[in-house]
């Protein structure tokens, strides 16, 4: 029993926070601006009580597995979340039904918590499930809004496809190994043609739900008509966790096909990082900008993962934790512009720094930071990544990669442009920012300055692979 | 010496800029900071010098290393030889003469004046760093505030040239970071280190492949046959000051590259390709000298022309010969001084006309006798008049590039060295038609230089002709950097 409560910790207390907020829900009265205090309070506890009695184990022979990595990847998700509670402040005091969308959140946080933590398909399947389909109502929160709806029916759709194919994969394993214990499941695979087969479709629902070329359509419309916060968590927390249990898959599960899923990552790698570099240039509005760019960052991140190496997981995750601060803050501070004035587009930019130096800063931190230039700490993640995936000595590759670095960094320094050299007769009034967001700023700016100073931050990462 | 100082000073400036008030603290604070850094640099000369005078025999000194990213085998890893110091010279050199130039900036000086030092503590730390993951760090710090320097600061088609910058550089040092993979993987101990790199024997392979992607990437800063196309765009549409920087300090930055990284750890690939970089170089200079005769424009001059001055460090270091490579990097001080007094000279000519185009002007010289002055001088030293520095430059690359006997590297001396007739040809008609003749109505009332602008060209000068009439003493810092690189070729494979 005690075991139980000190390894299943962190999703105990996401359920515990469930709890209270639903409890929260039936009383009647609270003002929304109360209710976010104690909604952020409580996710700061969450965080950092991650941090505390983690130990490595598993539960449910062996369904349940987690360790100090998990544990760390797990926190990553954590502070995501309550960035994501202060950054939306002003959208969030005007939402109707605030305690009825950190519930869908955190319900879909529990879900991907199981996920990085599962050591079995059933659990994996399952907890899925419960990451998806929450989302795909938090989607649906602009109620007035028929874009909002749209985006919410696609992504229902396209995950519901995706799983589909997912269990279709799932079950054509079990037939051809007859387990789905990932314990187990190593020892059985030979790289026979059906389990080949059967690993492309598993690679397909991941392509899905990480929006890998040529499986990214949905993202862009989603992104789009989902409220920020949704976008953001979509983008960010559920990609970061979508990661981390694909490259925990490929490493322990599918080790024996390395040579098979090495190529198909590396060419599921060049595309998305090809496409999505393309289709960003071209983007008008700042949410689908970003949904594209963060294909493109995917791209990024799988180049880390064909290190098949432990270096290719702690820059993974190394990474992830710095995408994490930097996009949530290029959405924050995307959102503090729409939720006053409106407006969405990259060209109603133009002339922000006359008006909102400070914010201008920030923004542009953060860009630099998704484009990786230094001293921003994406310098060092993406850098990293690189290093890694280099290992295999696949220099054609790496060299694909670090020129979709110029293509990135075009239409980054596009926003740049837009904020900092056009002239415009009518910019953007000066947003009054909320102080919770203000503070929110302070931490992601801080990260993205440090996270890639600090080189103590990555050692500890490396050091908590098992 | 203790040379984390010369990365400091930069920094703590530049933050402290961010929290100043007015225009007068900002500019004071960026003087302070510059004359501070100004000082440690000759500071680091003389206690190099006493070092060396001593015979302290190391190869790099005033050594610092501090871990950083232990599990990447990476260290903060500083030390400084006779090449380094003299490139930092100029940078402190240049970095003053671009502060006292800009002295009058209304628009936005807090900012301004935050990316030069900026750009300056990138420069800093790329000439001090031993790691080569520190040093692919500080070049890559110095491109962002050249692309806002331009952007926000220029003139004419300012976003394209700041776009078509920042590109440009950020491809050249995309192929610089896959080089440096391919040497960090090439050895089993996974180092970036540059004095550890140095004494492995990479595989020769390794080295062919490295080699062009290193060399192209840092060839890219420095204004490599084809892809110089970047700095007349650059050069024309930044500030006064961007345009001192990126001349003067940027170019340079790709210059120390490829000698530092490309020759120096590379010999194998250097040998395999110094035919294409001599051939490359000799049309960049020969092309950089008619492109610039052909040029209306004072900025758009002395860019193509530093296309053309830049080219005479490369082919230096294409030569591989122990007199040119020290020839190579006295033409980068050297063209890094004069290029930076030519620009801020035709900075404060524009200030005044308003106007670049040298056939409006004319008479200037009854006008503005200081500053028609400094343009005489830097002409001059551009075509290699005796007692300025470009003459002593030019002429130690052509000594270098003669110890050669074969046809090939004579005829792409002769080639480079008939460049110096064209140079002279657009210099000459270009000073004649600004500073004589009649003088317009409109300019006549114009005025001379203010302190400022004085103090920045007479430091310039003086450094031109410290090189220009005694350059025994930058010879003597360069060469034995040069011979230890060298003694890499000497060894047969």
């Amino acid at each position: 029993m005690n075991e139980f409560l000190t390894l299943m910790k962190p999703e105990l207390q996401i359920t515990i926070i469930i709890f209270l907020l639903l409890f929260i829900k039936l009383s009647k009265g609270i003002k929304n601006d109360l209710l976010l205090l104690i909604i952020q309070n409580l996710l700061l506890l969450n965080f950092i009580a991650g941090f505390f009695f983690n130990a490595p184990g598993n539960l449910f022979d062996g369904m349940y597995q987690t360790n100090t990595l998990i544990a760390f990847q797990k926190s990553i998700l954590n502070l995501g979340i309550y960035l994501i509670s202060l950054l939306f402040t002003g959208w969030f005091r005007k939402t109707e039904h605030l305690p009825e969308f950190f519930i869908l959140m955190l319900s879909a946080l529990l879900g991907l918590d199981f996920l990085i933590s599962s050591g079995n398909f059933l659990i994996f399947f399952l907890s899925l499930e419960l990451a998806t389909i929450p989302i795909a109502a938090m989607a649906n929160f602009d109620l007035e809004k028929k874009i909002s709806s749209e985006a919410a029916m696609k992504m229902i759709l396209s995950s519901a496809f995706s799983s589909g194919i997912l269990l279709f994969g799932i079950s054509l394993i079990y037939g051809a190994t007859g387990t789905i214990n990932f314990e187990a499941l190593p020892a059985q695979l030979d790289g026979s043609t059906l389990q080949i087969l059967s690993f492309v479709f598993l690679i397909t629902a991941f392509a899905f739900k990480l929006s890998i070329v040529p499986f990214h359509l949905w993202t862009a419309d989603v992104y789009e008509g989902s409220p920020i916060a949704a976008t953001s968590f979509l983008s960010v927390i559920s990609k970061g966790a979508m990661a981390f249990v694909f490259i925990s898959v490929l490493y322990r599960v599918f080790q024996p096909m390395h040579q098979v899923w090495y190529n198909m990552v590396m060419l599921l790698s060049i595309i998305t990082m090809i496409i999505g570099n393309l289709f960003a240039l071209r983007q008008q509005n700042i949410k689908r900008f970003l949904a594209f760019s963060s294909i493109a960052q995917v791209g990024f991140i799988l180049v880390g993962i064909t290190a098949n190496s432990p270096e290719g997981i702690s820059s993974v995750v190394y990474f992830i934790l710095i995408y994490t601060v930097s996009n949530l803050t290029a959405f924050g501070v995307a959102a503090a512009i729409s939720s006053q004035t409106g407006k969405e587009k990259i060209e109603d930019y133009k002339g922000l720094y006359q008006t909102n130096p400070l914010l201008s800063w920030v923004m542009a931190l953060a860009l630099f930071s998704l484009a990786g230039i230094p001293p921003t700490a994406g310098f060092f993640g993406k850098l990293f990544l690189l290093t890694a995936g280099a290992s295999n000595a696949n220099y054609g590759f790496i060299l694909i990669a670090a020129l979709n670095m110029i293509v990135s960094l075009y239409y980054y320094l596009r926003v740049i442009r837009s904020i900092f050299m056009d002239k415009n007769e009518q910019p953007i009034e000066k947003i009054n920012i909320h102080p919770s967001t203000k503070f929110a700023f302070i931490i992601c700016s801080a990260g993205i300055v440090l996270i890639g100073m600090l080189s103590w931050i990555y050692d500890y990462i490396q050091s908590l692979n098992p | 010496m203790n040379l984390t100082l010369l990365i400091l000073v930069p920094l703590i400036t530049a933050i402290a800029l961010l929290l100043m008030r007015n225009k007068q603290q900002v500019k004071w604070l960026a003087l302070t900071g510059a004359t501070v850094q100004l000082v440690l640099a000759f500071v680091l000369l003389f206690t190099y010098r006493n070092e060396v005078a001593s015979g302290n025999a190391e190869q790099f000194l005033f050594q610092q290393q501090y871990d950083w990213f232990p599990s990447w085998y990476i260290s903060f890893h500083l030390g400084v030889d006779g090449i380094s110091v003299a490139m930092i010279l100029l940078t402190a050199f240049v970095v003053i003469a671009g502060v006292l130039v800009s002295w009058n900036i209304d628009r936005m000086p807090k900012e301004f004046y935050f990316l030069l030092i900026l750009l300056s503590f990138g420069a800093y730390g790329f000439f001090l760093s031993l790691d080569l993951f520190i040093l692919f760090f500080f070049l890559e710090i110095a491109v962002i505030p050249k692309y806002l320097l331009i952007g926000i600061w220029g003139s004419g088609k300012k976003e394209y040239a700041a776009n078509k910058l920042a590109l440009m550089l950020m491809g050249g040092s995309a192929l610089v970071l896959v080089g440096l993979l391919g040497l960090y993987f090439s050895n089993p101990e996974r180092t970036f280190d540059l004095v550890k790199l140095s004494h492995l024997d990479i595989p020769v392979y390794i080295q062919k492949i490295c080699f062009p992607l290193l060399f192209v990437g840092f060839g890219v800063f420095t204004a490599l046959f084809p892809f110089h196309t970047w700095v007349p765009d650059g050069h024309s549409s930044a500030p006064t000051a961007g345009s001192m920087f990126l001349a003067g300090i940027s170019m340079k930055l790709g210059g120390y590259g490829c000698l530092r990284v490309a020759a120096y750890v590379i010999p194998e690939g250097a040998k395999e390709y110094a035919d294409i970089i001599i051939v490359l170089s000799t049309i960049a200079i020969l092309y950089g000298a008619f492109a610039t005769m052909m040029q209306k424009d004072l900025k758009y001059m002395n860019a193509y022309s530093s296309v053309s001055h830049v080219g005479f460090v490369l082919f230096g270091i294409g030569m591989l010969t122990k007199t040119a490579i020290t020839g190579a990097v006295i033409q980068m001080v050297s063209h890094g001084l004069m290029t930076a007094l030519f620009f801020a000279v035709i900075g404060m000519i524009y200030e005044r006309t308003h106007t670049r185009e040298v056939n409006e002007m004319g008479g200037l010289l009854k006008v503005m006798p200081f500053i028609t002055t400094v343009l005489f001088i830097v002409g001059l030293c551009s075509l290699g008049l005796p007692g300025l520095s470009g003459f002593v430059a030019e002429v130690t690359v052509f000594m270098g590039a003669w110890e050669h006997p074969d046809f090939f590297h004579r005829f792409a001396t002769i080639l480079a060295c008939m460049s110096i007739v064209v140079t002279a040809v657009y210099i000459l008609r270009a000073i004649s038609r600004t500073a004589m003749g009649p003088i317009k109505e409109s300019y006549s009332n114009l005025t001379d230089a203010r302190w400022n602008e004085k103090l920045a060209a007479i430091i310039l000068i003086a450094g031109i002709i410290a090189i220009g009439v005694a350059p025994f003493w930058l010879n003597n810092l360069i060469s034995p950097g040069a011979e230890i690189i060298m003694q890499k070729f000497s060894v047969a494979p």
